[in-house]
């Protein structure tokens, strides 16, 4: 599945970079080229038909252009940070409202601490190390974040439709969480 | 801050998703503001939710929505003012975080509290999303709130005080989820009164015959 000429996780992010610092209508047409099929895809596969898929795509992509100066490499990766903004456009577009986010420039939020040492891995080395990791997950907890993420499902919907008890779904997420906290080394 | 009680992941995975109704998310998305933990917690839930946009298999877009999109920039080259945060800090810093001050259209102080009885009081918070309600509740300081089940599901957030029950102590920043399965009776700490965000969707239970006569009338 994997095309010869797509750009890898860390040229995506610096064609983002260029699209924030210097208004890069070339790197955001390359952008558009990887990213526009795959979010049509995505929110396909969450339901919608296609013409309400592109209609997402395209705000999204506006979005793309209009935030990329929020774009921090530190924090996510391109894909992720597109993923936020097409989900928050869904919300939008579908149930019309906001999603309550918290303010990072906000006085009263309460401040990241220091980080105890230099991260020695960009975000776009950890969303690779992520996309193994999630392929290496049971069959069965890839299937509860797989319904979660696709179908746009409160876990208590992926119960009822897989016909599982809601404590199982429950401590599939749980397990598959502390699978990938445990990856990045994060302490309970 | 020490926060002590912070939300399932299974409740911080549907806020990530976007499955999470308004009210929830209001709760949710007010505890991330006051608990680094959860935000690189959450940080995390979204990049799985890019790591399976990025192995999404592509379908083909119309061109036209390309030509749109570009149409789109010309027309957006004017800069947005840079958000003066300065002047934020300059006036204070707020005692309740975003996003919950923007739904309330101010801070603590121009909350409209109405009565409940009992010296408690509540503000019903307005939404565009009628599934959940998102209220503050205030409890006067070493007060009880009368003993109860929930039909549905509960969450609360401490904002300010704090407050107790069997299944322990919750201050500034603690998040609870509640459902059918816990009849408590939480009490109000000494000292502050306990202002919390309270989500609910379905009424609550309340235990005493006194407190369900009441209850219509507090609109509880």
């Amino acid at each position: 599945m994997i095309e010869h000429d797509a750009p890898d996780v860390r040229e995506l992010d610096a064609l983002l970079e260029s699209v924030a610092q210097n208004r890069d209508r070339t790197a955001f047409k390359t952008l558009f080229d990887h990213f526009a099929p795959r979010l049509k895809g995505f929110v396909m596969r969450q339901g919608s038909d296609p013409h309400f898929a592109e209609e997402v795509v395209q705000e999204t992509m506006v979005n793309v252009w209009r935030k990329a100066r929020q774009f921090d490499s530190a924090r996510a990766s391109a894909a992720t940070w597109i993923y936020t903004i097409a989900r928050n456009m869904r919300i939008d577009l579908l149930r019309k409202i906001n999603r309550p986010e918290p303010d990072m420039d906000d006085p009263a939020l309460v401040p990241d601490p220091a980080p105890a040492a230099p991260e020695n891995i960009s975000k776009a080395q950890e969303a690779a190390r992520l996309r193994a990791i999630l392929s290496e997950l049971p069959d069965e907890q890839q299937e509860v974040l797989r319904l979660a993420f696709f179908e746009e499902k409160p876990h208590g919907d992926v119960a009822a439709e897989l016909g599982i008890p809601l404590g199982t779904v429950k401590s599939r997420i749980r397990l598959a969480v502390k699978r990938i906290r445990t990856e990045f080394g994060e302490d309970e | 801050m020490s926060i002590h009680h912070h939300p399932s992941d299974e409740l911080l995975l549907d806020y990530a998703t976007g499955a999470l109704g308004e009210a929830w998310s209001l709760a949710v998305a007010t505890h991330l503001a006051l608990c680094p933990h959860c935000r690189a917690a959450h940080a995390r839930l979204d990049a799985v939710g890019g790591a399976f946009l990025a192995g999404t298999s592509p379908e083909v877009v119309s061109g036209t929505v390309l030509d749109n999109v570009m149409a789109l920039l010309d027309e957006d080259e004017i800069e947005l003012p840079a958000t003066p945060a300065a002047s934020a800090e300059a006036r204070g810093i707020p005692i309740l975080p975003n996003p919950l001050r923007r739904f309330l259209g101010g801070d603590l102080a121009a909350v409209p509290w109405r009565r409940l009885g009992m010296g408690a009081s509540q503000y019903v918070i307005p939404l565009s999303d009628h599934g959940a309600t998102a209220r503050l509740l205030r409890i006067p300081a070493g007060k009880p709130v009368p003993e109860h089940t929930h039909n549905g599901l509960e969450v609360t957030l401490v904002l300010r005080g704090a407050f107790a029950d069997a299944t322990g102590s919750y201050g500034p920043g603690d998040l609870q989820e509640a459902d059918e399965t816990l009849e408590h009776q939480p009490h109000a700490a000494d000292g502050e009164d306990c202002i919390c965000l309270a989500v609910t969707d379905a009424p609550l239970r309340f235990k005493s015959m006194a407190a369900r006569l009441v209850q219509p009338l507090l609109g509880i």
